[in-house]
């Protein structure tokens, strides 16, 4: 690729970052997110892990709400998109010579650094609390979840490039995050539900994604829940920069 | 610079109800603008102003036509062509919570300019834009007039060899929009700049620029230098108030001798256009008095832009539309 290229997606990130980093309620949100998940909601789910076998409670848990933070954070990413085509900001750029994939890219990648730092957050508080796993398998658990963001902002970018419009915007939005949410197993394993539960469960690409993370928390590498999630992640990942792309690309976007 | 055939753009709009209707923006339009030259694209709300210049600007695919800019085509070369120009938007280029320096220098090196390039040519544009002091201003703290100079920066900031400039003065006060003709003057006297901006006001056409070309309901109507459309209308308007009504009939009879259109009466005023009024003005006045009219007032209007409006498109071009 051009050497061109990278440069304006730094470009782009940094101004992004920049503008993340000087709002303050960006910042905080950000960080007291994860931390309010794992005070709050984890002690109730002690007793189930139990329930379930696990030996430990927290490798159920927050490959879970690395994947909520994943999906969540970065499907509302294209909100501030919308503010600044509002702005003339996105008229502006693509009137540059700039390549269209940077201007994509850069905004993806000021989401995805959002997730990691929060992803880190999320997991070194969870030590605290009494997570154990293998660390190597944690890390590649976080790598998938950042792949997985990545799909997911490029995706609500391209939403967001498309509709220009929040009150569209939001409701599908909403009727997208909430089945995924749902029928994913993020909070509680789908093994826990009904046969039809699970069953419809299964044709949800995120369910195997969370799953390989988990797996991956207890240090099981080369298994098939693995491969699967990892499979998944890519195809996720591939599928959403090539959409969000082909918007960037488009003349009249 | 600009040589545009049959360039024409069609929008799917909607109707009552739920029939699709077609919004022709731009209608095929022919524009020829050569290196060099500062051109004006004149016409009221709606005629397809904004349009043209974003199909110009790549920014938008035309639906018909073609079009070339600095010696590359638009649909097939759009990344040649973004590297030549600069381009103005009607509408604002930068965030609000962003800092005016931040914004400018970010947008400079997106065309491909180092850093302190872009920071010398943004300080020196915030200096000839009068927006001394406010590089680290955000734009939301900014006055209308700012944030429409910081825009102007924004679009020069790389120097470009032709410029877009979507009414470029408006929301200007009257001083800061003298400030930027001279500026935009100045583009071509140092930088040997091509010019093309639109506007509403007749007077920033006729002052600013070569040559005016005017559209209306997405076709060019008239396309010539602002002496010359001006010449079109036929001649300047003598306006005439006399002692009374009797005496008006009168002066009427003498004025309909020199008079070349628009000869009307009004209670003790007469009024019409004559060609070259100059030189027929003075034996008009020798007549009245020979005939004993007693003449309150003369007035001689030199036909203006406006008036060409009208009388190419029927219609008056509202000076703060
Ligand atoms: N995206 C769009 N979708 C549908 N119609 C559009 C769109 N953009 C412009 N139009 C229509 O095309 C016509 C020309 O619009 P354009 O913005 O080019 O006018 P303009 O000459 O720039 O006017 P103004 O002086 O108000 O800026 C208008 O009737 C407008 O409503
Ligand atoms: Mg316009």
């Amino acid at each position: 690729m051009r050497g061109s290229f990278w440069r304006e997606t730094v470009i782009v990130f940094r101004r992004q970052l920049r503008m993340a980093l000087r709002n303050p309620a960006w910042v905080i949100i950000g960080l007291v997110q994860p931390i309010l998940y794992l005070v709050l909601f984890g002690p109730l789910l002690e007793p189930i892990a139990a329930q379930l076998g696990a030996q430990n409670a927290y490798t159920l848990f927050v490959p879970g709400l690395l994947v909520q933070l994943g999906l969540f954070g970065a499907l509302f990413a294209g909100f501030g998109l919308i503010a600044e085509w509002r702005a003339g900001v996105i008229e502006a750029e693509r009137v540059t010579p700039a390549s269209r994939t940077a201007l994509l890219l850069g905004r993806i990648l000021r989401d995805v650094l959002q997730l990691f730092v929060q992803g880190i957050v999320l997991i070194g508080l969870a030590f605290l609390f009494g997570l154990t796993g293998s660390i190597l398998g944690m890390v590649f658990g976080l790598i998938l979840t950042v792949l997985l963001g990545a799909a997911c902002a490029a995706a609500s970018n391209a939403l967001a490039l498309t509709t220009k419009s929040e009150d569209v915007m939001a409701p599908v939005i909403n009727s997208i995050a909430l089945p995924v949410l749902l029928l994913s197993g993020i909070l509680l394993p789908m093994t826990m539900g009904p046969q039809w539960l699970q069953t419809v469960s299964d044709f949800m690409p995120t369910k195997y994604i969370v799953n390989a993370i988990r797996e991956l928390f207890l240090g099981n590498f080369f298994t098939l829940t693995t491969m699967w999630g990892v499979i998944w992640t890519i195809v996720l990942f591939a599928l959403g920069l090539y959409v969000g792309t082909r918007t960037f690309r488009k003349e009249n976007a | 610079m600009i040589h545009a055939r049959g360039l024409a753009r069609t929008f799917a709009g909607r109707g009552k109800g739920k029939e699709k209707v077609e919004v022709k923006a731009v209608a095929g339009v022919d524009i020829d603008v050569a290196e060099g030259e500062i051109v004006g694209f004149l016409g009221p709300n709606g005629a397809g102003k904004t349009t043209t210049l974003r199909m110009l600007t790549t920014l938008l695919k035309p639906t018909a036509g073609s079009a070339t800019v600095a010696g590359f085509d638009v649909a097939t070369q759009s990344q040649q062509v973004r590297r030549s120009i600069g381009y103005v938007s009607q509408s604002g280029s930068t965030s609000p919570e962003a800092r005016a320096g931040e914004e400018i220098m970010d947008h400079g090196m997106l065309y491909g300019i180092s850093k302190q390039q872009a920071e010398a040519r943004g300080r020196e544009l915030f200096g000839q834009l009068d927006l001394e002091g406010l590089w680290t201003r955000e734009p939301r703290a900014m006055s209308g007039g700012q944030r429409r100079r910081l825009d102007i920066a924004m679009g020069l900031v790389h120097d470009p060899k032709l410029v877009f400039l979507d009414e470029p003065t408006t929301g200007l006060d009257p001083q800061a929009r003298a400030n930027l003709w001279t500026h935009i003057a100045d583009l071509r006297t140092n930088l040997g700049s091509t010019v093309f901006l639109t506007t509403h006001y007749l007077d920033e056409a006729d002052a600013l620029c070569d040559r005016i070309l005017v559209i209306d309901h997405g076709t060019i109507v008239a396309s010539d230098t602002p002496d010359a459309l001006k010449r079109q209308v036929s001649g300047d308007l003598v306006q005439l108030v006399v002692g009374d009504t009797e005496q008006a009939a009168r002066t009427a009879e003498l004025l309909g001798g020199i008079a070349d259109a628009e000869l009307t009466t009004d209670g003790a005023g007469v009024s019409a256009r004559v060609r070259e009024s100059g030189t027929k003005i003075a034996g008009l006045i020798r007549e009245l008095d020979a005939a004993g009219i007693s003449l309150e007032s003369l007035e001689v209007r030199r036909p203006t832009l406006d008036d060409v409006f009208l009388d190419l498109t029927g219609r008056s071009l509202r000076e703060d539309a």
